[in-house]
């Protein structure tokens, strides 16, 4: 961490932990920090998701290593008058690693994430201080292009972004086609909901995937190196440039990397936030400002890419793995993990549990691993039911996978995949219909609409997902259901199409009873779709008062002093305030 | 020819090393339905997009089906074409195409001629499982094409033609997925676009998503009005593609049965555009010379080379993307301007009638005439000199609306005078027709020697860009061709930075010349039938007695009579234009 200050604070900069009133946290602590004429020895670093969101937003000390979690504005006085001035750790803040929700850092395991939270991400010299750039040193002195290629292929690394495919491999073609200028594309272009692997390694590290890109741009025999990040992402972009300027600086980019006549530079180019361009053939249109729309494969872009020339394109996290390979070594990489899925992964994880956030993790870890020893088990003690993997191109893994241990392989034989990493946990009171019909919605949004069955078969299924959502469903539906899924599945020109239908697909295959009870018994065994539920009044407890009458938004109750009241059906919007409202426990859901 | 040993629904074949599994089923006699492929073969175009996934088959293992349209053949490919998983996913892909598509077959303009229409009844569709929300999209109507994108496929063929045959750029894909469409930029009308209304969007759309303004009606109710006299104007084109409408090969002359019709259905004069044609090349072929000899003599202020300018399309595509270069083309009206601008005034003259009370209808197989004709230079007070256009479509639609049984009909001859014609006038049509026709005139003025052989084969054919010298007796002339605006874009590049070496180049917007133009015939992708009508215009150019356009008659009388003599000032003002820059059309404020 950097030197010139006296102590750094890293202020945790994950999703949750930005939300709320507290959002402009490391401005009120910089704003505060002057107040006391501390900003030249403190320093505030927004740092990534540290999996503990429950207890954020989560402040480090460093080089202290206090942890301070659900800090508040009011809480500041006290850090900086006691810890920063008085060197008095505030206890009453101090994160509880007994009591506090179950975290199990030995869990996890950071290749990746390894400097994120622990280097200040705007300065080069911490980089280098945790090794940093010496893969690329060793690479341009100590290998040739192709033996650092097989070190990369020796280390089993797969692609980070969703499909898998063997990196080393990637870059042994790339570097066999031959063309006057080769490109590295760094894609980060993340896209699923709820993900944000990419941004926090970038936020955090992003020296990490300079230096890897440099390395793959040697392999392969490029000079030059894109980095598609979405325009959303303003923080990681700031770092990027921050770290662009920082290696230019020092040599690390430019002509005549570390005395050899490697020359390597690094472009970057904004999406506007298409999903689909997270597709290599629509990510690389959109770079040459055409419509972000996919191509058919072949021709790959390791022959024919951005601007026609041979284009290796990977995944944040992928190159994020690069520097730590090169420098351990490709056995130790492949020491970690499965037979065929080597090193770790990270996951985003969210939805019902109690730690959400960021965690890295060995291939072959459990389910039951993640969701709880890591997660700390479900939110409020509710039973698991499910977990979402990879997103909207995924499936859902259900109770009888929990002891699967997770690799590319078994994700896809168990009807899910990686994907880039999201993982979205479920418990007894979401409805797979409703999730299913979630994921459609989002990829109707996103489909770019070039080939039929993703432009009008996703729309159809997400109109007969919200039929049955609705109430409206038949059994026959379910059947025209299932077909469209497999054909659109079948039939789309990209991989956003070839997927789309896994979320449908999987509930059904692990939900079915679900989906007939939404057709043939007219209810949502959930009971979170709302078409189904009906909200009535108890003769036996309802003493008249007339509260929940006055209450209702839509004028649905009707009823007199001391006398039932009755809800209207037709008119109940089932917004569930009477329920909420009547202190005799008078309103019943059926 | 390198082969490879493929299955196909475990027959063996031999193939082509290279093809596609669609053109590999086609030369073993195996039909692979597709929507959205396009093959021009003459033209050396291919739109294989793989959008459509109609011509989807299963390949042993592969995970999913593949486009045959645009996958290569492999050695030992397994290939399955008639699997249940294969028919069940063309089915629902139609069912789905069809699902957003209105159903309004009986009262649509492709009733009969629609490539969505007999996909669904080739497949047997008789319910769509997959009804849902439609898509809807504002009707955009400009003075030659409409649009109606409620019934586009997203097949793309418009944006193969208008991007990169024509490198025009008015049309691109916008939005996102259910909602995305064909449109100009920033959804802007037609009209507001760069578009020039050549029509290669319409020529290609499989649906009635792209079609031309109908004019019909308009002319139906001149013909009705007693006090109107109604002329008509055939071009050369038409003649030799209008057959096909009413199941005549391709390439079968009509010009006798068209006349025929014509006069059945009640025009009160049928006259010639080729007729304007030699018209034109008088006055382009004296501004050739005029140029020609200037720069010979010294001038270096003259404009060369000289570009033709009869083709509407091509004269919008340079005033929006060339303005720079507005002073090079010919200011030479088209041949349907020549022919109104006479019409409503020597021969309205002869007639005793005013201009007002004389209604000029063109048949053209061109959309941007229906704009040409709007144009306001081309108006005197505010009374057009052509009235209205039909496209040979437009034509077919009237001939079998007012029940004329056209096969049976007995040739009838053009009136007189505007319906005598040289050949020269007929290869108009083509691509380096117009060029043969001034090279036959301009060669007898320059040299004031009679030409004995007419037919120039060196500037004819297919091929996209041509080029050569013919000798004026001791001159070398050099000529340039092209067709496509693609094709004009080279040139007029090469001549923007100073390095083209012609002397006169002929444009035609249009693939194949007017014989490929918007308002033809639907070729639905068989270009072979382009070469047809090709061949008989240069047929027809054989059979007429009078080769040159100095040597039409009534050519000679009209300029004894009217004109005094090309590049007259009376010639300036009836038959010469100006041109405008429409640059501002396409300028993008930035911020």
């Amino acid at each position: 961490m950097s030197n010139r200050y006296r102590k750094n604070l890293l202020v945790c900069n994950g999703n949750s932990c930005q939300q709320g009133s507290d959002s402009d946290l490391v401005a009120f602590i910089n704003f505060k920090l002057k107040e006391y004429h501390l900003e030249n020895e403190i320093k505030v670093v927004q740092s990534v998701c540290s999996n503990k969101c429950s207890v954020g937003p989560n402040i480090i000390v460093y080089p202290d290593d206090v942890e301070y979690s659900k800090v508040t504005k009011a809480d500041i006085d006290d850090i900086i008058i006691e810890h920063l001035l008085n060197d008095r750790i505030v206890e009453r803040l101090v994160f509880d690693t007994e009591n506090g929700i179950g975290v199990a850092p030995k869990k996890q395991y950071r290749i990746a994430l390894r400097n994120c939270g622990f280097i200040d991400p705007e300065e080069i010299k911490d980089y280098i201080e945790k090794d940093g750039y010496d893969a690329l040193a060793k690479c341009l002195t100590e290998y040739s292009p192709d033996e650092a290629t097989q070190e990369i292929i020796k280390s089993g690394l797969r692609g980070r972004g969703g499909g898998g495919f063997p990196t080393g491999l990637k870059w042994d073609i790339t570097s066999k086609s031959v063309a006057d200028q080769k490109y590295v594309v760094c894609n980060a272009d993340e896209g699923d909901p709820g993900a944000f692997m990419d941004r926090s390694l970038l936020e955090g590290d992003p020296h990490s995937v300079l230096e890897a890109m440099a390395i793959c741009g040697y392999c392969i025999g490029a000079t030059k190196g894109i980095i598609y990040i979405r325009a959303e992402y303003p923080l990681a972009i700031k770092r990027l440039k921050i770290a662009l300027g920082q290696a230019r600086e020092y040599g690390l980019l430019g002509k005549n990397i570390f005395g050899t006549d490697f020359e390597f530079t690094i472009d970057i180019k904004y999406g506007a936030g298409a999903f689909v361009c997270g597709e290599e053939t629509a990510l690389i249109h959109s770079m040459e400002g055409l419509r972000g729309e996919p191509t058919l494969k072949p021709p790959f872009p390791s022959v024919s890419g951005y601007l026609k020339k041979p284009t290796n394109v990977n995944n944040v996290e992928t190159f994020a793995n690069i520097p730590a390979i090169i420098n351990k070594g490709a056995d130790w990489y492949a020491s970690i993990g499965t037979e065929k899925s080597k090193g770790t992964k990270v996951f985003a994880l969210a939805g019902k549990i109690n730690n959400v956030g960021l965690i890295e993790v060995p291939m072959g870890i459990t389910l039951r691993e993640i969701i709880y020893d890591i997660g700390g088990g479900i939110l409020d003690g509710k039973k698991f039911k499910a977990v979402q993997t990879g997103g909207p191109s995924g499936g859902c893994l259900t109770e009888k996978h929990l002891d699967l241990p997770l690799d590319f392989d078994s994700l896809t034989a168990a009807g899910s995949m990686m994907g880039s990493g999201g993982m979205i946990v479920m418990d007894e009171d979401d409805c797979m219909v409703s999730m299913a019909r979630f994921y459609l919605e989002f990829i109707v949004e996103e489909s770019c609409g070039k080939c039929a069955p993703c432009r009008i078969g996703n729309k159809r299924l997400h109109e007969m997902l919200t039929k049955l959502c609705d109430g409206n469903g038949t059994l026959e539906d379910l059947d025209l259901l299932r077909n469209l899924s497999i054909v659109v599945k079948d039939t789309s020109l990209c991989g956003l199409g070839q997927t789309s239908p896994n979320p449908i697909l999987s509930t059904m295959t692990n939900f079915y009873d679900e989906y007939y009870a939404h057709v043939a018994e007219h209810r949502c065994p959930s009971g979170q779709c709302k078409s189904f539920m009906r909200y009535y009044i108890s003769e036996e407890n309802c003493i008249g008062c007339l509260v929940c009458l006055r209450k209702c938004p839509v004028g649905a109750i009707s009823g007199e002093k001391k006398k039932l009241h009755v809800i209207n059906q037709e008119i109940c919007t089932k917004c569930g305030v009477c329920m909420e409202k009547c202190k005799f426990h008078a309103v019943y859901l059926n | 020819m390198d082969t490879i040993s493929i299955t196909i629904d475990n027959k063996n074949f031999q193939v082509e090393k290279g093809t596609t599994i669609l053109d590999a089923a086609k030369s073993v006699g195996i039909t692979i339905p597709t929507l959205c492929y396009m093959h021009l073969h003459d033209l050396n175009t291919t739109h294989n997009p793989a959008g459509c996934r109609i011509c989807a088959v299963e390949v042993v293992g592969r995970k999913n089906l593949v486009p045959a349209c645009a996958t290569e053949c492999l050695p030992g490919m397994e290939i399955k074409n008639q699997t249940i998983r294969v028919l069940n996913s063309r089915k629902t892909v139609l069912e789905l195409i069809l699902s957003d598509h209105p159903t309004d077959c009986l009262i649509c303009a492709k009733n009969g001629d629609c490539d969505l229409q007999s996909m669904a009844q080739k497949m047997g569709i008789r319910e769509i499982h997959y009804k849902g929300e439609q898509s809807h999209y504002i009707k955009d109507s400009s003075p030659a094409i409409k649009r109606d994108m409620d019934k586009c496929i997203g097949c793309r063929r418009c944006l193969t033609m208008c991007n990169e045959v024509q490198t025009v750029g008015a049309l691109s894909a916008i939005n996102r997925g259910f909602m995305s469409v064909i449109a100009p930029a920033f959804q802007m009308n037609l009209e507001d676009s760069v578009c020039t209304y050549c029509g290669q969007c319409v020529a290609v759309c499989p649906t009635a998503a792209l079609t031309e303004v109908d004019h019909t009606s308009l002319v139906i109710r001149a013909l009705a009005d007693s006090t109107k006299t109604v002329i008509v104007q055939t071009a050369p084109a038409v003649r030799v593609a209008l057959g096909e409408e009413f199941g005549l090969e391709p390439g079968t002359i009509v010009t006798g049965k068209m006349t025929a019709a014509l006069k059945d259905m009640g025009f009160d004069y049928v006259f010639d555009t080729d007729f304007a044609a030699d018209l034109t090349i008088m006055e382009e072929s004296a501004e050739l010379l005029d140029r020609l000899t200037r720069y010979i003599n010294g001038d270096t202020t003259v404009k060369l080379p000289l570009l033709t300018s009869c083709c509407p399309a091509w004269v919008n595509f340079f005033e929006h993307q060339f303005p720079d270069m507005k002073d090079i083309p010919s200011t030479a009206r088209s041949p349907q301007q020549m022919f109104g601008a006479i019409a409503k005034t020597y021969f309205a003259d002869k007639l005793g009638i005013k201009r007002e009370n004389m209604v000029v209808v063109s048949i053209m197989p061109c959309l941007a005439k229906k704009y040409e004709c709007s144009r306001e230079e081309f108006k005197t007070n505010g009374n057009p000199d052509v009235d209205f256009v039909l496209t040979t479509r437009e034509l077919a639609r009237l001939i079998k609306q007012a029940s004329i049984d056209f096969d049976s009909l007995s040739p009838a001859e053009f009136d007189h005078p505007m319906g005598e014609s040289s050949g020269a006038g007929v290869i108009f049509g083509t691509t380096g027709g117009v060029i043969e026709a001034a090279v036959r005139t301009a060669y007898e003025t320059f040299t004031k020697q009679k030409l004995d052989k007419v037919d120039f084969k060196q500037l004819r054919g297919m091929d996209w860009i041509r080029e050569s010298t013919i000798d004026f007796n001791g001159t070398p002339i050099k000529i340039g061709i092209a067709h496509g605006l693609g094709n004009a874009r080279k040139l007029l590049q090469e001549i923007r930075e100073g390095k083209s070496h012609y002397h006169a180049i002929e444009i035609m917007a249009c693939p194949g010349g007017c014989i490929g133009g918007g308002g033809q015939p639907l070729h639905h992708g068989d270009t072979s039938i382009l070469l047809a009508r090709q061949k008989a215009l240069y047929a027809e150019d054989k059979m007429k007695v009078i080769r040159k356009s100095h040597e039409n008659p009534s050519i000679q009388k009209l300029y004894s009579e009217f004109l005094d003599k090309p590049l007259s000032e009376k010639s300036h003002h009836l038959l010469h234009t100006h041109y405008f820059d429409k640059s501002n059309h396409i300028e993008i404020t930035k911020d």
